[in-house]
C-alpha cells in the first residue's frame, strides 16, 4: 500500500479579486522508504504541495490518502493527530523553542501525544543519541550550532516514530560543509528504512535523493527515479 | 489524551513561559494584586463597620420603644415637631399608671457637662437624667456596684452610675467606687460602673460614653424644668408585644395630650426598627458604591492581562505555529494560554488576599476589620474567573491560527 496516495490536487487561493492557483492538478504516489526530494523555482508550488503533504493544508479539490485515510475531508483535530503521530517535520529555520533545552525541545510532540514524563524523557533522550547529541542534551539552542539545532529538529521528528520526514530546505540556513553532514543524517535514516521527503531548490542536495520530482507552474513538470537506492555521498561527488 | 493530563502540561508550558519573562508577569500581576487587595480590604472594612453597628445598636435593645416629641425618622417637618409641646414629668406620670402592657418605663432627660476628676476630665458627657425603672428598660450589666435606688431617684440625691469608657477616662485604675466626682460645679457621689455595653459606632450615645443620673438632679442644676422634652423608654414584656405595646403606647399618648380623633399624633414613637433600617439602605449604598470603586481597579488589572496575552499570543505566533505542526489541538492551545493568564491571576490573586489581610491587621488597630473565609474564598475565584475572562479572547485567537501562516510569521 502507498503511504501517500494524491490524485489530482488543486490548491486555489483568493488574493483579493484574484485566484491564484498554486497548484494546479498534482497526481503524486508515495511508497515506504522512499527518498524524495520534491523540486522547483519560487512559485512553482512546492511549499503549498509540503504543507498538503504534511497535512497543515487541506486541498481545494482533489484526494489526498494518506496511509490509506482520506485525509482532504479531515477536521482540524484529526489532521493534528495525524501531524502528531504520523509526521517529522524538518524546517528550514530549525524552530525550536528558544527557552527550553534540547531535551524538552525533543518531549515536545510526545507532550501532545499525551505520553507520560518518564516515557518522554527516555524516548527523548533516545532520538537525541540517535543524531550524536548525546552530550547536549540539556542545552540551549543559543548554546548549539547551527547544524546542532538542525540535529535536535531531527530528532524532534523522529521521536515520535513517524510514517514520514517532512524536511523543507533543511540545509538552507546552515553553510555548506555542515549541510552535507546533514543530508548525511538523512540518508543514514533513509538506511534505516525511513521515507523522506526533501523539499529544497537545490541541486546539489536533491541529488541525494533516490526520486526526484520537479515541479513548474501548479503542474508535475517530471518525476524521475534516478538510482535505485541511495548511493553514500563520497562515491556521489567522485562521479560527477 | 485526558483532561488532567492536557491541564498538567499546560500548566507546566504556561509556568515555563510565566517564568521566561519575569518582569511582565510581575508588572501584569501587580494590576490583579492591587485590585484583589482593594476589593478585600472594602469588604473587610463594610463587614468591620457593619458588625460594629449591629452590635451597637443592639444596645439599644429590639424590645424598646422610645416615646419623643420628635421623630427619628419619616418625612414629618422639622418645625411642626418643634412646636409640639414639650413631653413633662407629668405626662410620664399618667402613662406609667395607665400602661398595662410594658415591663417597664422610665422618663429620660440629656443634657451634655464636663466630668472631672482630680486630674482627670472628661468633656461633653451626655448626662442621661432617669428614674430607678430605668435600668430595667435595659440590659446593662455593672463592673462595679449598683443603679440608684427608687429612693435616691424621687430625692434627686447627688449619685450617679458611669458608663465604662466614661470611667476608664476618670478612674484609670479602676477605683471608682465611692469617689466624689465633678459634674459641671456639682459633686455626686459614684455608685455604679457599668460592663462595657455598645460600641463606638453610637458616638456619644453608646451608654459606654454616658453617666446616669437621677432625673430630679438634671432638673436641680442643669436643665430648667420647663425647658426640657423628655423621652419615655418603654420596654415590652417580650419582643412578640412589641407591637401590641406601641398600640396601646399611641392610643395612651392621645389621651394624655388631649387630641381629638381627627388630629394626627402631636408625638412620636421611634423604635431600633427604624435605625436598622435606615443604617441597612445607607450601608447598602455605600456597599455598592465601594464594590464598584474597588471592581474597577480590579477590571483595570484584568484589561492589562488581556493587552499583554495579545501581546504575548503576537510574539509567539511562531511558537504557535510549530506546536500546531507537531501536534498540539486547537483545545491544547486554548487552554495553555488561558491557564497562562490564570496563572497570574491566581498569583496575584493570592499575593493581593495576603496583603489585604496584613493591612486589615494594622487598620483593626484604629478600625474594626475582619477578613472573612467568604471573602477570601471569593477572591480567589474571581482572581481565577478574572483570569480565565481576561485571557480567553487573546487564547482564542492564539488557537484558530493557521499553522501554515504562523509558522512563515516573522
Amino acid at each position: 500500500m502507498n503511504i501517500i496516495k494524491i490524485e489530482h490536487i488543486a490548491k486555489i487561493y483568493q488574493l483579493g479579486t484574484q485566484e491564484v492557483k498554486a497548484l494546479a492538478d498534482v497526481s503524486l504516489k508515495l511508497d515506504k522508504n522512499e527518498y524524495v526530494a520534491i523540486m522547483g523555482p519560487s512559485g512553482s508550488g512546492k511549499s503549498t504541495l509540503m504543507n498538503m503533504l504534511g497535512c497543515l493544508d487541506t486541498p481545494t479539490s482533489g484526494i489526498y490518502e494518506f496511509t490509506g485515510k482520506n485525509v482532504s475531508e479531515m477536521t482540524d483535530n484529526d489532521l493534528a493527530k495525524i501531524r502528531n503521530q504520523e509526521i517529522g517535520f524538518v524546517f528550514q529555520t530549525f524552530n525550536l523553542l528558544a527557552r527550553s533545552n534540547a531535551l524538552h525541545n525533543v518531549e515536545l510532540p510526545l507532550i501532545y501525544a499525551g505520553i507520560s514524563a518518564q516515557e518522554r524523557k527516555e524516548r527523548a533522550e533516545k532520538a537525541l543519541a540517535d543524531v550524536g547529541l548525546e552530550d547536549r542534551i540539556h542545552h540551549k539552542p543559543n548554546e548549539l550550532s547551527g547544524g546542532q539545532r538542525q540535529r535536535v529538529a531531527i530528532a524532534r521528528a523522529l521521536v515520535t516514530n513517524p510514517s514520514i520526514i517532512l524536511a523543507d530546505e533543511p540545509t538552507g540556513n546552515l553553510d555548506s560543509k555542515t549541510g552535507e553532514e546533514i543530508m548525511g543524517l538523512f540518508n543514514e535514516l533513509h538506511e534505516k528504512g525511513n521515507t523522506i521527503i526533501l523539499v529544497t531548490h537545490e541541486e546539489y542536495i536533491a541529488e541525494h535523493a533516490v526520486r526526484i520530482i520537479r515541479l513548474r507552474d501548479g503542474l508535475v513538470e517530471s518525476d524521475d527515479v534516478v538510482r535505485k537506492r541511495y548511493i553514500p555521498i563520497k562515491n556521489n561527488l567522485a562521479k560527477n | 489524551m485526558n483532561f488532567w493530563f492536557e491541564m498538567k502540561e499546560g500548566l507546566f508550558i504556561a509556568l515555563r513561559a510565566l517564568r521566561a519573562n519575569k518582569i511582565r508577569t510581575i508588572l501584569t500581576m501587580l494590576g490583579i494584586v492591587i485590585g484583589i487587595t482593594s476589593v478585600v480590604l472594602m469588604t473587610t472594612a463594610i463587614n468591620g463597620i457593619d458588625g460594629a453597628f449591629q452590635k451597637g445598636i443592639s444596645a439599644l435593645g429590639s424590645d424598646v420603644l422610645y416615646i419623643d416629641k420628635f421623630a427619628w425618622f419619616g418625612n414629618v417637618d422639622f418645625w411642626e415637631m418643634r412646636n409640639r409641646k414639650n413631653l413633662i414629668m407629668d405626662d410620664y406620670s399618667r402613662f406609667k399608671e395607665l400602661a398595662k402592657l410594658p415591663k417597664a418605663s422610665a422618663p429620660v432627660l440629656r443634657a451634655r457637662k464636663t466630668l472631672k476628676y482630680g486630674e482627670n476630665n472628661v468633656e461633653g458627657v451626655i448626662l442621661v437624667g432617669s428614674t430607678a425603672d430605668f435600668v430595667a428598660t435595659t440590659n446593662f450589666t455593672f463592673e462595679l456596684g449598683r443603679f440608684f435606688t427608687r429612693t435616691e431617684g424621687q430625692a434627686a440625691r447627688d449619685v450617679v452610675v458611669l458608663g465604662s469608657e466614661v470611667a476608664k477616662n476618670l478612674f484609670p485604675r479602676g477605683d471608682a467606687l465611692d469617689k466624689t466626682i465633678k459634674i459641671g460645679n456639682h459633686n455626686f457621689k459614684v455608685i455604679g460602673v457599668l460592663d462595657e455595653q455598645g460600641s463606638f459606632i453610637l458616638g456619644s450615645f453608646n451608654p459606654d460614653n454616658q453617666v446616669f443620673l437621677p432625673i430630679g438632679s438634671i432638673f436641680k442644676y442643669f436643665l430648667n424644668r420647663s425647658r426640657g422634652s423628655i423621652t419615655i423608654n418603654v420596654r415590652a414584656q417580650s419582643p412578640a408585644l412589641v407591637l401590641d405595646t406601641k398600640e396601646e403606647a399611641i392610643g395612651i399618648m392621645r389621651k394624655i395630650r388631649g387630641l381629638k380623633y381627627d388630629t394626627t399624633d402631636d408625638f412620636a414613637i421611634n423604635q431600633q426598627e427604624g435605625l436598622m433600617n435606615n443604617y441597612n439602605s445607607v450601608v447598602g449604598v455605600i456597599q455598592i458604591a465601594g464594590l464598584f470603586i474597588t471592581g474597577l481597579a480590579l477590571f483595570v488589572g484584568a484589561i492589562g492581562i488581556m493587552n499583554i496575552m495579545f501581546v504575548s499570543v503576537k510574539e509567539r505566533t511562531k511558537e504557535i505555529g510549530l506546536r500546531k505542526a507537531i501536534g498540539a489541538r486547537r483545545r491544547t492551545i486554548l487552554g495553555q494560554f488561558i491557564l497562562e493568564s490564570s496563572a497570574i491571576c491566581l498569583f496575584g490573586g493570592l499575593v493581593g488576599l495576603l496583603l489585604a489581610v496584613m493591612l486589615s491587621m494594622v487598620i483593626d488597630q484604629f478600625l474594626p476589620t475582619s477578613v472573612q473565609y467568604s471573602a477570601v474564598i471569593i477572591a480567589i475565584l474571581i482572581s481565577l474567573i478574572t483570569g480565565v475572562l481576561a485571557g480567553f479572547a487573546p487564547a482564542y485567537t492564539a488557537a484558530k491560527m493557521d499553522p501554515v501562516t504562523a509558522l512563515r510569521y516573522e
